[in-house]
């Protein structure tokens, strides 16, 4: 298994007060992604584990467009990847960093 | 031990054990009372028939009352593989016989498995693992499944298998496996009398399923005791 | 893989009662199961209590390992609830997830709920971890006959992908009730298994149909393999869950006997039906070849013209 961390800083805290929540399943092409309001209020972690190796920089790139857009400052948002495409996993951490606004 | 020895050794003064089909059932003397025995013998697999019939067997033992043990003696293979005991609901019989096992054991029967040949799979948790206590004779083999289909449905090649084999117990076949697990509790002697065996497990037995513990202690299972343990602290109705 | 992404916080119909069982996750399955909000996990995904075994097989772990459990109500009375993710590794028990539902089950001992509730979705033992898979299943069945005695129902619904296979359908042979919608799959052994140890004579492993026939929901409600048949939607396995509870036997001397005299029946009446359709034949289904696409309501209506389907020796 691969293990990848990035550490991001945002221009603010994500809205809402939902403390923790989870999205996907581990399974072929999917992923599993969990959310905790755990973070000073700029700061982001994505910690990743990944059966597939090599592909660093993809998901350094998906991770970089993630924060960008969603700006989801202290959240630490842990990844259990069961080899998904980098759009399945955008389109996860985006629906995750929703859960979270409520 | 073949069955035949099995019983010798348990029986000295002579039992009416019989296997018919491969479906063990009898009885014979024990400690001034009796000893029941039901099993399967031969590797034989385990369908909707024999599953009813042995259930039958353990009905009869609960009806009689007094006591008595229940020896369940097993060489099988797994639970029989078919359509037809499928389509008749191969699922409920098996755990019908469970149930009956548990049920006579709740009841004042105290149940002992004594896995002597083969087991797998269905036969083996309807049977053996719906015990009380299981016990075993060196030369047993329990397995889910054999390496060579694990290798097959894993896609992993066998050899690597085998390899990790040696580093865990938690997913190869053999005894020795599942007396780490804590499903087996001990592996008995056979060069010692049998019956003063199985009444020393009679006579230790634990009131609550202590498998998990046994996995602890034993490495097989390093997290299911305490799993289990937190999940009782922590349910609770707000 | 064909997965339809459901977004909680979203859902369109109120509280989803119409989403289909079959397609939804365990959780979106509590959650629509359970009263709005009363749902409290046991070793939720955050606290990361993941397989210690699966990464020696370079396999991704689940935060929960594919079981979820914890307690809430059903109609105001409290449950506690288990349900099994049938998607990550097929649902399959391994080490942590078979302790977590033992766990549950002795909670239940002590707590007293008015039912737990077992959602399935399982192909049985977990091949990676199949000692500590196997050995956890006959904890869970040894639980529940204990649990039963105690005068707490147990019911098992089973509508998801995966069924209850191998070790589930055996767990499942011990719940109080049971609750089988068209999706649902119970059996022991599975159709490539059978295939390949007895060959496509014997079953043929890629007909659907046969499948459904032998061991699909309609098929093991007709035969009293299950006790009640649900529409593939969350409020109607509430309702029949909520049914069962009313309807559980005792776990005791009676109860397994009589389980003895019907199943013996079975066997004398259907011990030499070669399939589905003929069984239905004898039970007294005028077109058996109808059934598999009977929609919910007409199913309905032929059970209650048969009449003799249900019982209460489980």
């Amino acid at each position: 298994m691969e293990k990848l961390s990035f550490r991001h800083n945002t221009s603010r805290a994500l809205p809402g007060a939902k403390a923790q929540a989870i999205t996907g399943v581990v399974a072929s092409g999917n992923l599993e992604v969990l959310l905790e309001r755990a973070l000073p209020a700029t700061e982001c972690t994505v910690e990743i584990e990944t059966p597939i190796r090599g592909y660093g920089e993809v998901w350094a790139a998906v991770v970089a467009d993630f924060v960008a857009r969603a700006e989801p400052g202290g959240l630490r948002i842990t990844i259990n990847d069961g080899g998904a495409r980098p759009d399945t996993v955008s389109l996860r951490l985006l629906q995750g960093a929703r859960l979270m606004e409520v | 031990m073949t069955l035949a020895e099995i019983l010798s050794a348990l029986f000295p003064e002579g039992h009416s054990v019989t296997v018919t089909d491969g479906l063990v059932s009898g009885e014979g003397p024990f400690r001034g009372g009796r000893l029941a025995v039901i099993g399967i013998d031969g590797d034989t697999a385990l369908g909707v028939d024999g599953a009813c019939r042995l259930a039958g067997h353990v009905l009869d033992v609960v009806r009689r009352g007094g006591g008595t043990p229940i020896l369940v003696a097993i060489d099988s293979d797994s639970q029989r593989m078919s359509r037809r005991d499928e389509l008749l609901g191969l699922n409920e019989y098996l755990a019908h016989l469970a149930k009956t096992l548990l049920l006579a054991d709740a009841q004042g029967h105290p149940t002992v498995g004594l896995i002597y040949g083969h087991s797998a799979a269905g036969a083996f948790i309807a049977t053996a693992l719906a015990t009380r206590v299981l016990v075993g004779l060196p030369g047993a083999n329990p397995s889910v499944m054999d390496l060579p289909s694990v290798a097959r449905v894993t896609k992993l090649p066998l050899d690597r298998l085998e390899a990790m084999a040696k580093d865990t117990p938690v997913f190869a076949p053999g005894l020795d496996n599942m007396v780490r697990t804590g499903a087996v509790q001990a592996v008995l002697d056979p060069d010692q009398p049998l019956a003063d065996q199985i009444a020393a497990v009679i006579d230790a037995m634990p009131n609550e399923d202590s498998r998990d513990r046994l996995g602890r202690e034993r490495g097989g299972r390093p997290v299911a005791e305490e799993i289990a343990a937190q999940v009782v602290r922590d349910a609770a109705f707000g | 893989m064909g997965e339809r992404i459901i977004d909680l916080a979203a859902k369109g119909v109120g509280k989803g009662w119409a989403t289909s069982w079959y397609e939804a996750s365990a959780r979106a399955r509590i959650d629509g199961l359970l009263d709005a909000g009363s749902f409290r996990e046991v070793i939720g995904p955050e606290q990361r209590r993941m397989s210690p075994h699966l990464p020696l097989f370079d396999l991704p772990r689940a935060f929960d390992d594919g079981m979820i459990v914890g307690s809430g109500r059903l109609d105001g009375k409290p449950v506690l609830v288990a349900a099994q993710e049938g998607r990550f590794m097929g649902g399959a028990f391994g080490e942590v997830h078979g302790a977590k539902l033992v766990g549950l089950l002795r909670a239940a001992l002590t707590l007293k709920p008015a039912a737990v509730l077992i959602l399935f979705d399982t192909g049985g033992v977990r091949l990676q971890e199949a000692n500590a898979g196997e050995t956890a299943i006959a904890e869970v069945m040894r639980a529940i006959t204990q649990l039963r005695a105690a005068g707490v129902p147990v019911i098992g619904l089973i509508g998801g992908r995966a069924g209850a296979y191998g070790g589930g359908g055996l767990i499942a042979g011990t719940c109080s009730r049971l609750v089988v919608s068209e999706g649902g799959r119970i059996s022991v052994s599975g159709p490539e298994v059978i295939e390949t140890n007895k060959g496509a004579e014997e079953f043929d492993s890629r007909d659907r149909a046969l499948v459904w026939r032998t061991m699909g929901g309609k098929h093991r409600r007709l035969t009293g393999g299950a006790d009640a048949f649900a529409d593939d939607t969350i409020e109607a396995f509430r309702q029949a869950a909520l049914d069962g509870i009313g309807r559980a036997p005792a776990f005791d001397l009676a109860t397994l006997q009589a389980e003895q005299k019907r199943l013996e029946e079975r066997l004398t009446r259907f011990g030499d039906c070669r399939d589905a359709t003929e069984i239905w034949a004898r039970l007294g289904v005028n077109d058996p070849e109808a059934v598999p696409a009977l929609t919910t309501a007409d199913f309905d209506a032929l059970l209650a013209s048969l009449g003799e389907t249900t019982h209460d020796a489980r």
